[in-house]
Order: structure tokens, then C-alpha cells, then sequence
């Protein structure tokens, strides 16, 4: 107006544009109450199970087991029981039975044992004290796993699961963020200002940014947490396995949030969100139950970790278990980085024809017809 | 200037645009009027970009319009919308970044036309939390917070109460008397008829007429005049070329089929004694509307 000096329309350049756009989306997010609390929830679990484990880690006291006579050097020799000596059989059975003890190791009534010792359990075979009492034969193990596989296990869901609550949480704030846009029509403002793609490319880029420093700060929560309670074995382990997943996860999320923007884009209304994003759903939880299910199949590891949707999950499981060579995270990558990219050429176009069809939901032939 | 020259728009096999002509001078307020679905939004659209036309060009001051030309646009479409969510002011200072502003002249920009717009204690308020007419103005708030040079307003008035549909208009005035092309649409012919210097009327995406106001006035004037007298207007069914249509004492509304006929009324009524009106009848923007769109 004429009351102050005409600015200079300096048209913003595509990538200031884009940032514009992803600092909104942030901010959004930041101020977003729901946001806040679900990811203070996902924090709270990955901090909690790491005191978990470690809690269970240390809980390893020894068995308790009455012994009576000449049985206790049997018992003694193997260091790995708390003993209550008692004086006759019967005592020790009595014991068995109130609970006091886990089992009785009593000398043998038979004169052909082969231990001299019988071993008194209540209702059930007490498997770890025959296990230490026990002869074994002697054991070799031509190729040793790296790992221990209920560990491996843990560790495959714990991706899974991380990597499933993150791209479906910021995956579906996306979807929401493309139709609220559309359904209240600032998108029209939006498109006569900067281009579709510095819009989708800011939308994508914010959440990103935001899906990433969710997991950067798990990745960060647990490893302290693991040094604190004196995993560092643990640690040593698992560390290389999570930075590789934050690597893959940063292209795998970007892949699904142009996934998910272009998708949302086909309809017009909140409701209709869910059903438009379904498709892309099936391809996160996809690689989440392959881990769950196929975590000890190499072969089936093998093709997860270079197929884009499974590789942030199936590439670092496969790191963790020691199979995989240096160069395969890198050609898998390359591969992810790839798709991504053509995903996003794809995306953007469904996008921009998206965007202003209201109403009913466009068949995807119409969102990729120019 | 803005030059819209023979856009052509289809969806599919329906023509919604047929090459579509015609200008915004610099400084004129030029009405949009058409009915619902003749094609001022599509029109509109394409004039932002946000549509691209399958035949014809939009110039301005000579030049097709480029994307970065497009930042000092100033538009408002039909549909409204901001982000329920965000605060009035943040969302202001936002969109014109988005258009190349400074962050200080943002700033400086929002808080100067919230002030004008009356939704300076609004500022800090969700748009959610905004009453209808409030939200109406943050909504044009939005399409002048980056000082554009050119504006392309779809219905601003609508759901507007009649203190703010002054103030917009106000607003609106004052662009246009700093030399900006203002293009608007609307269903309020009375406001239309008010505002505007030009008009360009558009049926079934044709441009059905154009022009200064006035001229589209004078064109569509019927040849039908009222008098009112001292006495007795009786008489003029008397006088040849002339057909009364309504008569009352000393009140007559009457047809001439030339302009001579019309004076020689006049010279005779003056002559029987005082003549308090003679007036040629001028047609509301609505008639006019009604004609040419039939």
C-alpha cells in the first residue's frame, strides 16, 4: 500500500521454498499434543526395555538345593547351586515340598549308580540341576554362531517394531497433512505460490527430518541406556547394526512418505485417508513379520535386505548376525536410493493431479494420466 | 496489466472454456459475473497457474506470465482455507514468505493489515477458533499480505456481513487507486455494480460481454423514459412515436422509438409548465446480466 514502500517479490528459490515448507511441517508437528506424547511413549518403551533386559540379565541367582550326606562334594564341586545341608532324607524332602529348596540332592539308596547321588524334585524334572550334575560328552562346534538366536530374534523385532511405529506414525501425519491441506483448500494458495514439487518435497523433507531424529534419539536412548547398565557387550554388538539402520531408514522413510503424500493425495476427505493409505501399510508391515518369522532363514534375509521396502529392516538383522559382506549395505543402498528416487518421480506426478480433483477419489490411471 | 487472450479449457470431452479474451487495466476494479458453473473459477484458476489452459495465454504488461511472476499475485479462490490449526498471524507471516518476503517485512505486513481488516486482537487465535466472518477476513488478509501487485479475487464477499463488506471494499478500492489490476467475482451484482469500472461477463465458459460499465450501460439502455410533471401527463399518448407504459396523473413511463421523439415529449412538457424528471431509464447491472447471458 502506499502507507509503506513496495517489497521486492525476490522469488524464493525451489530450495528455499522447500525449506519454508518443512519448517511448517515441523513446527506443526512440535506443536501437535498427540505427536508429543507418542513419541514420548516410543522413548519410554525402548528406554524401558533395555533395564528390562538388563534387570533380567543380572537376576541370575543360583538355584537352591538341599544335600544330605556324601552328596554335598558332588554338589560342591560344581559351584553353581546355593546349598542348605540338612541332616536325613526326610528333611530335605520336607524342604522340596514347602518350596524352601528347588530340588534335593541326596546320596544314592542304590549301590549301581553310576553318580551316587539321586536327585529329589517335586513335580517336574528339574532340567538345570540334572544339566549341571550331569556327565557330558565332549562338544565340538565346526561353525560357531555369532550370535546367540533368541538374542538375534530380539534384536530383528526390535527393527521391526521400530521401524514399523515410525513410518506408520509419520507416514499417516504425511497422509493427513496432504488431504488437510486439500480439504481446506489453502492448497490452492499454496499452488499458485511455489511449485507442486518444492510443496511435496518440503512435506516430505520436514517429516523426514522429524521420523529421523525420532529414531536418531532411540538409536541414542538405548545405546546409553545399554552402557549404563553395563551391556557394553551388548553394545559392541548391536552399535554397527544401528547406525546402518539409521542410514537405511533415513532413504526407506523418504520412499515411504512420497508413498504416502501421493497416495493421500487420490482422496479428499480425513476419513477416506485410511483406505487410500492401505496399500502403502501392507508394504511396512511386510518386513516387519518376514524378521518375526524368517529371522534365523539366511536365504530369506538375504532377499529382504536388498528389496527397498524390507532392506532398512532386513539389511542391519543381517549386519547383527555377522552374514552379511561389507559391500552388500552398500549395493543395497544404492538399490534403496534408487527406488526412492523413481518412487518420488511417480509420487509427485499422482501428487500434483491429485491435488485438485475434490471429491470423489481419483482412480490411480487419472492421478498418473497427465 | 493483465491479458487474458484465447484460453481454451476441457475436462475431458466438456469444454468448460472457449477462447476466453479479455484484459484488467491497470487501476480498474473489473467485475467478474457469471452463473455457477460458466467458468470464473476455472478462468481464475488458470490465471494463477494453478490450472494450465489447453490453448490461449495469460500476459501481463505484454509478457506471458512466468511462475515467479505469479508470486506477486494476490489470490483468493472460491474454496476457502487456511490451516485451522496454525495462528492467524503465523499463518500470515508464512504465506507471504512463501512469497519472497523478508521475515521483517512478513511481519510488518501482517501486523499493518490485520490492523486495517479489524483482526488485529485475533492475531495470536487459531483460525479454527475464528467466527465465520472473521475467518472470511483472515482469508483475504491472506491473499494481500504480500503486497501483490495484482489481484484475482473469487467471490470476496461472500459470507461477509455488511460492516466488513465495506471494509473489504475499502481495502479493495485502494489497490486499484494505486494502479493495480483488480479482477473479482461475485454473485452480489449490487456490490458488483458499486465497485467495479469494467465488466466482463462470461456464460457457459464464452465471454458473453466486456467493457467499462458505463458503456455496457449505455449499450443495453432500453429507449424507455419517465417524466413527472406539474399537471396532466395525459398527453403524451398523443405525440407520434411514443408508446406509454404506465401512466398516473402527473407520472408517465413511456417508449420512444427515436431520440426525436423523445425530445419533442420533452419540449412540450416543459412547455405546459414546470417538468420535475425526464430521465431515460438506466438498466441494473441485473437486467443488463439477465440480456446477456439469455
Amino acid at each position: 500500500m502506499s502507507t509503506t514502500t513496495r517489497p521486492v517479490h525476490t522469488a524464493p528459490t525451489f530450495a528455499q521454498s522447500v525449506w519454508l515448507v518443512s519448517n511448517r511441517e515441523i513446527s506443526a508437528r512440535l506443536r501437535s499434543k498427540s505427536f508429543l506424547i507418542a513419541t514420548g511413549i516410543l522413548l519410554l518403551i525402548s528406554m524401558a526395555s533395555v533395564i528390562v533386559g538388563s534387570i533380567a540379565s543380572q537376576n541370575t541367582s543360583l538355584t537352591k538345593v538341599a544335600v544330605v550326606g556324601t552328596a554335598i562334594s558332588v554338589v560342591e564341586r560344581t559351584e553353581a547351586f546355593d546349598i542348605v545341608e540338612t541332616s536325613s532324607v526326610a528333611v530335605a524332602e520336607a524342604l522340596v515340598r514347602d518350596g524352601t529348596v528347588d530340588a534335593a540332592v541326596v546320596p544314592s539308596s542304590s549301590a549301581d549308580s553310576l553318580l551316587g547321588i539321586t536327585v529329589i524334585a517335586l513335580d517336574s524334572v528339574p532340567s538345570d540341576v540334572l544339566g549341571t550334575l550331569s556327565v557330558s560328552p565332549d562338544l565340538e562346534i565346526l561353525d560357531p554362531a555369532e550370535q546367540d538366536s533368541f538374542l538375534a530374534y530380539l534384536v530383528a523385532i526390535g527393527f521391526g517394531i521400530i521401524f514399523l511405529m515410525s513410518a506408520t506414525t509419520f507416514g499417516a501425519t504425511i497422509a493427513q497433512s496432504v488431504v488437510e491441506e486439500k480439504q481446506t483448500r489453502i492448497v490452492e494458495i499454496l499452488m499458485s505460490t511455489i511449485s507442486v514439487r518444492a510443496l511435496l518435497a518440503g512435506k516430505v523433507l520436514g517429516n523426514s527430518l522429524m521420523a529421523f531424529g525420532q529414531i536418531v534419539s532411540i538409536g541414542l536412548l538405548v545405546s546409553i541406556g545399554l552402557a549404563i547398565t553395563g551391556q557394553r557387550v551388548l553394545l559392541a554388538d548391536v552399535g554397527p547394526a544401528i547406525v546402518w539402520f539409521a542410514v537405511f531408514f533415513a532413504f526407506g522413510f523418504v520412499l515411504l512418505a512420497a508413498l504416502y503424500a501421493a497416495t493421500a493425495s487420490m482422496v479428499s476427505r480425513q476419513e477416506d485417508v485410511g483406505s487410500a493409505t492401505s496399500p502403502v501399510l501392507f508394504l511396512v508391515m511386510i518386513p516387519y513379520f518376514m524378521v518375526v518369522f524368517f529371522n534365523d532363514n539366511p536365504l530369506v534375509l538375504a532377499i529382504m535386505s536388498y528389496v527397498p521396502f524390507s532392506a532398512p529392516v532386513g539389511m542391519p538383522v543381517r549386519i547383527f548376525l555377522g552374514q552379511a559382506e561389507w559391500w552388500e549395505p552398500v549395493l543395497s543402498l544404492v538399490v534403496l536410493a534408487l527406488s526412492t528416487m523413481v518412487v518420488i518421480l511417480i509420487g509427485s506426478r499422482i501428487y500434483s493431479n491429485g491435488l485438485l480433483r475434490m471429491g470423489a477419489r481419483v482412480s490411480l490411471r487419472e492421478a498418473l494420466h497427465k | 496489466m493483465l491479458d487474458i487472450r484465447g484460453v481454451t479449457k476441457s475436462y475431458g470431452a466438456r469444454k468448460v472454456l472457449t477462447d476466453v479474451s479479455f484484459t484488467v487495466g491497470d487501476g480498474r476494479m473489473t467485475g467478474f459475473v457469471g452463473a455457477n458453473g460458466a467458468g470464473k473459477t476455472t478462468t481464475m484458476r488458470i490465471i494463477l497457474g494453478v490450472l494450465s489452459p489447453d490453448s490461449g495465454t495469460v500476459f501481463i504488461d505484454g509478457a506471458p506470465v512466468t511462475a515467479s511472476d505469479r508470486r506477486r499475485f494476490g489470490y483468493m479462490p472460491e474454496e476457502r482455507g487456511l490451516y485451522p490449526k496454525m495462528k492467524v498471524a503465523e499463518q500470515l507471516v508464512y504465506l507471504a514468505r512463501l512469497h519472497g518476503l523478508s521475515p521483517a517485512s512478513a511481519r510488518r505486513n501482517t501486523v499493518d493489515l490485520l490492523g486495517r481488516l479489524g483482526l488485529d486482537a485475533r492475531a495470536g487465535d487459531t483460525v479454527e477458533s475464528l467466527s465465520l466472518g472473521n475467518q472470511q477476513r483472515a482469508q483475504i488478509a491472506a491473499a494481500l499480505v504480500h503486497d501483490p501487485e495484482f489481484l484475482v479475487l473469487d467471490e470476496p464477499f461472500s459470507g461477509l456481513d455488511p460492516l466488513a463488506v465495506e471494509i473489504v471494499m475499502g481495502v479493495l478500492a485502494g489497490y486499484a487507486a494505486q494502479g493495480a489490476p483488480v479482477l473479482f467475482s461475485s454473485h452480489q451484482l449490487d456490490i458488483v455494480e458499486r465497485l467495479c469500472d469494467d465488466l466482463v461477463i462470461i456464460a457457459d465458459g464464452e465471454i458473453r460481454a466486456n467493457g467499462s460499465r458505463d458503456a455496457l450501460r449505455e449499450q443495453h439502455s432500453s429507449p424507455r423514459f419517465e417524466i413527472r410533471t406539474a399537471g396532466d401527463t395525459g398527453w403524451i399518448r398523443e405525440v407520434p412515436g411514443i408508446t406509454v407504459i404506465d401512466f398516473d396523473g402527473d407520472f408517465a413511463i413511456f417508449e420512444s422509438e427515436t431520440d426525436a421523439a423523445s425530445q419533442a415529449v420533452l419540449h412540450r412538457a416543459v412547455a405546459l409548465g414546470a417538468v420535475h424528471t425526464f430521465s431515460q431509464q438506466r438498466p441494473s447491472l441485473a437486467t443488463i446480466f439477465k440480456e446477456v447471458i439469455a
